[in-house]
């Protein structure tokens, strides 16, 4: 309890903190400091700096020491129980002590069917279960669900302590050790995955995708020659009405999942009363087979930061954030690259394009929660708390970051304003269908031939878009769509148009774009289980019908594979269809709601355990 | 205040103002309750700022700690209001309309600079500036205090140099605005309102002055009561001493475990002829006597009524029978009466309600019907239309009915006079005493149960005088002061700075922190100065031969 922090790991906050003010804020016991003391508000108003401060020392030390955690809850006015909580919140901070490098390996759905099984195997056989440090102690590994490198399937991630972080793609059993080999020169590749990109005559279709892989993402010249910051000119010059009226009109809907009228949304935060108006990216992309923001944000980054640039000025906040998911090296390097980029040419900060705009950006890293995507749990961690989601209402327009109206929209929707303020909202509007209009990212991976993003209009079938990844290279046993929260279709299906209109009538999501096609030899239980392995991890166990119902599904589901069922098998059936049915009323966010969908549908769908599902 | 003894405010407007002053108040450990209410007040936006000598865990809270030297509150309080007058921040209309006495006391706190202030109280001119500034132009503030304040040998001074300061900023009278002394105990407010002073009949009433009053309560009783001041706590044990009184009855209190100068206490208890004590507890003060009578639970054993620091008159009701012979207070004071009066006809707790308020105008429409059914009255209520009185002393505000607002509230040139124990040589260090958390006073009542957070008692020193001593976490030391030594264990706490030291009181059995402190007290209050003791630390082995 009061553990002192290392001189290593005060000159680490320190150097992110800036040096302590007093006596009482971990300063020398010196002068005023025996007769003065402030706390307060201005005090506590720092707390938002905890999830970075964590991540500063987890960064340099390799762990979060009772010490180091100590000196930072005295920096930022914290109670160590409180911080507590929040760092063992995430899967990323390490509250006991652990060798300096851990090699987290992908045996998420995709990495599963390509290669992660066999990677685990020689690791196991090679250094020891999960955890263990390898013979010179310096590294350990463990298994990680999705790292959003899919197309690159294995994929692993090495937190590496005073080095950056690295995420290797095709990985191998070398890999993993050279990755955590002292003097490693690995670093993160952005490899270019978008297919479409590399093909010459249809490059001029793509409208998300047109820079991605031709222009330098570290360069803001080359954006600026590709038509970057025309869509930020374009909103000022009309004003935040025109450019909400344009978005309106473009019939944008949110792509993070709910399909939310993106114009309706900016109105609302434009029209809150109370101030300041924040605006939040949501780059936290962890639905498992996801990974088109991150391509977006390691080779567009320019334009992730010009349209959430433009919902900021458009509706009023001064200061946007952009939450990453902490297992993005590269994206966030290179987002970080161009915020600064951004503000040195004056397109970020007070008087921005020379028009007396003013707005500014911080960039936030997630630590290791699926939850965090989650709009309000996202509000949260980044308020420096547990990424738990709050009720609504009140909705995040009204009451949203720091109690403030908030406008969120995930990457894939905020780069689609560019695309609106480029053409106008009414030709947008003619892109796609009558219910979904514009382009839309899909994230081909699994046993196809070509997998990585691919853009389409809306309206496209599964199949279409399968092809468009060169098919599939093992027949088709199942394709999962939307992701762990979404579900399994059979090949019988491919002809389904990929709108929000005919997902909806039809009984399936497109989620977050997931498109994971499952070859003829796909052991599907195997993957079931580890849908219901991830939900359980991930439940972040705020409410009861989630926190227990992911647990009771998994042992559910243990059961009826090890034949030691509970009754019959139809009893499991009809309990997991219980059990379902409650997460689903009975949750309050996304995640508890979904938690049994991919289940559901793949015991519907395919039969499992020999049953046509519970009528 | 201004006569009335209790809190201006309720609980419910430290959650809306703008500003909590908090003065000689560790209240999150003492009156976790009331800091409950406080912590609202934060959470909605309020500005606290602390005046402690030491940066107690209610100090972690505060916008601005201002770590004085112990005892010299009137200092501060009187550079504070010189800073707001030579500011022209005062409230110039509440000050001509509403108070009286203003120019001398504008002319006794003239000399006041920030810079003497300064050098008086050691906190910096600047930060005293600030708090000045911050308290004067809130556009509500509260100021709330409790021993820090109170216990000293200029208590009443230093309670009037703080009313000063709310009338010279018209911060009382107004919704979120207020004086409030906190309460220790859930019936300190509730003991003063029936009576138990020495110069006040229940009902606040004076009974050397009020002769109306005075008739009242006679024709009631039946009885004539000689109108003089009894003796406070103090006067008391001088009387004793005198050979003045020479039998005592204690109802409730453990004076052998909690008055200041220990030793001196328990030979006066032991030397009387008669000594009654009625308690829940076999106290060290009923160890002493003659009679115990063993009483129940106020809290769950018995029917009356309880008053709290908001002057909220509150119902409470048996749940349980007392265990063996236990018995209710009332029931004991009937049976000593009946012994005492053949004809004494037993009263029950209603009917003495009853009678109360018919004789404390202020308590007159306080039915047991109303009080259950409103959870509560606040005083004063005069009739049973009355809807009580959540802040005291708006009548100030009518500055155009001389007759609704009555007697303008006067202001009080309180003279700076630190404390009595002085600090020399011999004797360094500056002993304070507190509570904590997980203890409560002499431990009769919090000793029985079990506290992760209960470590015993011991000599909280600053990190650089444990250096300068050579001592370390848990080491035994003798502390002396020019009246005793004790024992006890060292725990290093940076809340304390060089030169000043605490203990509490909580466990005398194991060190009896009231043989150090000085038995100067209050001539007004009757109050103690364990605030502030002068004391020396020995290491042991060096202090036997001393002891």
């Amino acid at each position: 309890m009061d553990a002192d922090a290392s001189a290593e790991e005060r000159a680490s906050i320190d150097a992110y903190l800036g040096p302590p003010q007093d006596g009482w804020d971990g300063g020398a016991r010196e002068g005023d400091t025996y007769r003065v003391g402030r706390s307060g508000q201005a005090a506590r108003d720092q707390r938002e700096l905890l999830i970075e401060a964590l991540h500063v020392l987890q960064g340099d030390v390799g762990w979060i020491s009772p010490g180091g955690m100590n000196y930072v809850c005295r920096r930022l006015s914290v109670p160590p129980a409180d911080a507590f909580g929040v760092a063992s919140f995430y899967a990323m901070f390490a509250t006991k002590e652990r060798p300096k490098t851990a090699v987290h390996v992908c045996d998420d759905l995709a990495c599963r069917v390509l290669g992660a099984k066999s990677l685990l195997a020689e690791l196991e056989a090679a250094v020891g279960p999960e955890g263990t440090a390898a013979s010179d102690g310096s590294w350990t590994w463990h298994r990680s669900p999705c790292l959003g490198m899919c197309e690159q399937a294995p994929a692993i991630l090495a937190q590496r302590a005073g080095r950056p972080d690295v995420a290797v793609g095709g990985a191998t059993a070398a890999d993993v050790v050279a990755v955590a080999a002292e003097g490693s020169t690995m670093t993160s590749k952005g490899a270019v995955t978008a297919p479409q990109t590399r093909d010459t005559t249809d490059r001029a279709d793509l409208r998300l995708l047109r820079r991605v892989g031709h222009v330098d993402p570290a360069s803001i010249d080359d954006y600026r020659a590709n038509g970057g910051y025309e869509g930020l000119h374009r909103a000022l010059e009309i004003g935040p009405e025109a450019t909400i009226a344009e978005v309106k009109d473009a019939k944008l809907m949110g792509r993070g999942g709910a399909a939310f009228p993106t114009g309706v949304k900016w109105e609302a935060v434009a029209t809150q009363p109370a101030h300041p108006h924040y605006y939040v990216c949501n780059a936290d992309e962890s639905e498992p087979g996801t990974f088109k923001d991150r391509l977006i944000m390691e080779l567009d980054p320019f334009a992730v930061v010009e349209s959430l640039t433009i919902a900021g000025v458009t509706t009023g906040c001064a200061k946007g954030y952009i939450y990453i998911r902490g297992e993005y090296p590269l994206a966030t390097e290179r987002l970080a690259g161009a915020l600064g980029e951004a503000r040195r040419h004056g397109l970020l900060g007070t008087d921005i394009m020379g028009r007396g705009a003013v707005f500014d950006i911080e960039l936030r890293r997630g630590a290791g929660a699926y939850i965090c995507g989650e709009e309000t749990a996202l509000l949260n961690s980044i308020e420096g708390k547990r990424g738990e989601p709050r009720n609504k209402p009140p909705f995040p327009v009204q009451r949203g970051l720091f109690g403030k109206p908030t406008g969120i929209n995930n990457v894939e929707t905020l780069i689609n304003v560019l695309e609106v303020l480029r053409i106008g909202g009414a030709a947008y509007a003619a892109i796609g269908s009558e219910g979904s209009t514009g382009p839309r990212l899909f994230c081909l991976s699994g046993q196809v031939a070509r997998p990585g993003v691919y853009e389409v209009e809306h309206g496209a079938t599964l199949g279409e878009v399968i092809e468009l990844a060169g098919g599939p290279t093992n027949g088709i046993k199942a394709v999962l769509l939307g992701g762990a929260a979404g579900g399994f279709v059979g090949p019988d299906r491919l002809d389904v148009r990929l709108t929000f209109e005919d997902a909806r009538a039809g009984g399936y999501t497109l989620g977050s774009g997931v498109v994971m096609v499952l070859g003829e030899d796909t052991d599907l239980v195997d993957l079931i289980l580890r849908i219901a392995r991830f939900f359980r991890d991930e439940s972040c166990g705020q409410c009861v019908p989630c926190r227990v119902g992911t647990v009771r599904q998994e042992e559910a589901i243990h059961r009826m594979v090890a034949g030691r069922t509970v009754g019959s098998v139809h009893d499991e059936l009809v309990l997991l269809d219980d059990i379902a049915k409650v997460m689903r009323d009975a949750s309050i966010c996304g995640l508890g709601q979904t938690a049994a969908s991919a289940v559901q549908s793949a015991i519907a769908t395919f039969g499992l355990f020999g049953s046509g599902g519970v009528a | 205040m201004f006569g009335a003894g209790g809190g201006t405010s309720s609980y419910e407007e430290v959650e809306h103002t703008d500003l909590v002053l908090l003065w000689g108040s560790n209240a999150r450990a003492a009156h976790p309750i009331f800091f409950h209410h406080v912590l609202k007040g934060i959470h909605n936006g309020a500005k606290m700022i602390d005046v402690d000598p030491r940066r107690t865990e209610t100090a972690e809270w505060a916008d601005i700690w201002l770590g004085i030297d112990v005892g010299s509150d009137i200092g501060l309080s009187n550079t504070i209001a010189r800073e707001i007058i030579a500011n022209d921040l005062q409230h110039h209309a509440f000050i001509e309309h509403a108070t009286t006495g203003f120019e001398e006391y504008k002319a006794s706190v003239s000399d006041w600079t920030l810079e003497r202030g300064a050098q008086v109280t050691g906190v910096p001119a600047e930060v005293i500036q600030e708090v000045a500034h911050a308290y004067a132009t809130a556009p509500r503030a509260m100021i709330c205090w409790t021993l820090g304040i109170t216990e000293h040998h200029n208590a009443v001074e230093n309670v009037l140099s703080l009313i000063n300061l709310s009338l010279l900023t018209g911060h009382v009278g107004v919704y979120g605005s207020g004086v409030n002394p906190l309460r220790g105990q859930n019936n300190v407010q509730g003991g003063g309102d029936m009576g138990a002073i020495p110069n006040k009949l229940p009902g606040f009433q004076d009974i050397e002055t009020d002769h109306e009053a005075r008739a009242r309560f006679e024709a009631a009783w039946g009885v004539p009561l000689d109108p003089k001041y009894g003796w406070t706590l103090t006067q008391q044990f001088e009387a004793m001493e005198r050979g003045d009184i020479t039998a005592v009855y204690v109802i409730g209190e453990n004076p052998a475990s909690s008055e200041a100068d220990k030793q001196h206490t328990v030979h006066l208890l032991e030397n009387l002829d008669c000594l009654i004590v009625q308690d829940m507890f076999m106290t060290k003060t009923a160890e002493l006597a003659e009679v115990v009578f063993p009483a129940s639970n106020s809290a769950f054993e018995t029917e009356g009524t309880v008053t709290n620091s908001e002057r909220r008159v509150q119902r409470c009701r048996a749940a349980l029978t007392p265990p063996g012979n236990a018995k209710d207070d009332v029931w004991i004071i009937n049976q000593v009466a009946r012994r005492l009066k053949d004809d004494w006809i037993p009263l029950e707790p209603q009917q003495a309600w009853d009678e109360l308020r018919t004789l404390s105008p202020m308590h007159g429409g306080m039915s047991w019907e109303r009080l259950e059914e409103l959870g509560g009255l606040q005083w004063p209520c005069p009739d049973e239309n009355h809807p009580g009185t959540p802040i005291l002393h708006t009548r100030l505000w009518e500055f155009d009915d001389p007759e609704t607002q009555g007697t303008k509230a006067p202001f009080s040139v309180v003279i700076d006079d630190p404390p009595v124990d002085l600090l020399d040589q011999e004797f360094p260090l500056r002993l304070t005493t507190g509570r904590r958390l997980d203890s409560y006073n002499t431990g009769v009542q919090t000793g029985g149960y079990t506290s992760p957070l209960r470590r015993g008692e011991s000599l909280d020193i600053s990190p650089e005088d444990a250096r300068t001593y050579g001592v370390s976490e848990g080491d035994v030391v003798a502390v002396s002061s020019r009246r005793g030594t004790v024992r006890a264990p060292v725990h290093l706490d940076p809340a304390l700075r060089p030169g000043l030291v605490f203990m509490t009181f909580h466990f005398p059995d194991e060190v009896d922190t009231n043989v150090l402190t000085i038995e100067a007290t209050d001539p007004r209050s009757g109050t103690a100065e364990f605030k502030a003791t002068a004391v020396r630390i020995d290491k042991v082995d060096a202090a036997v031969g001393a002891e």
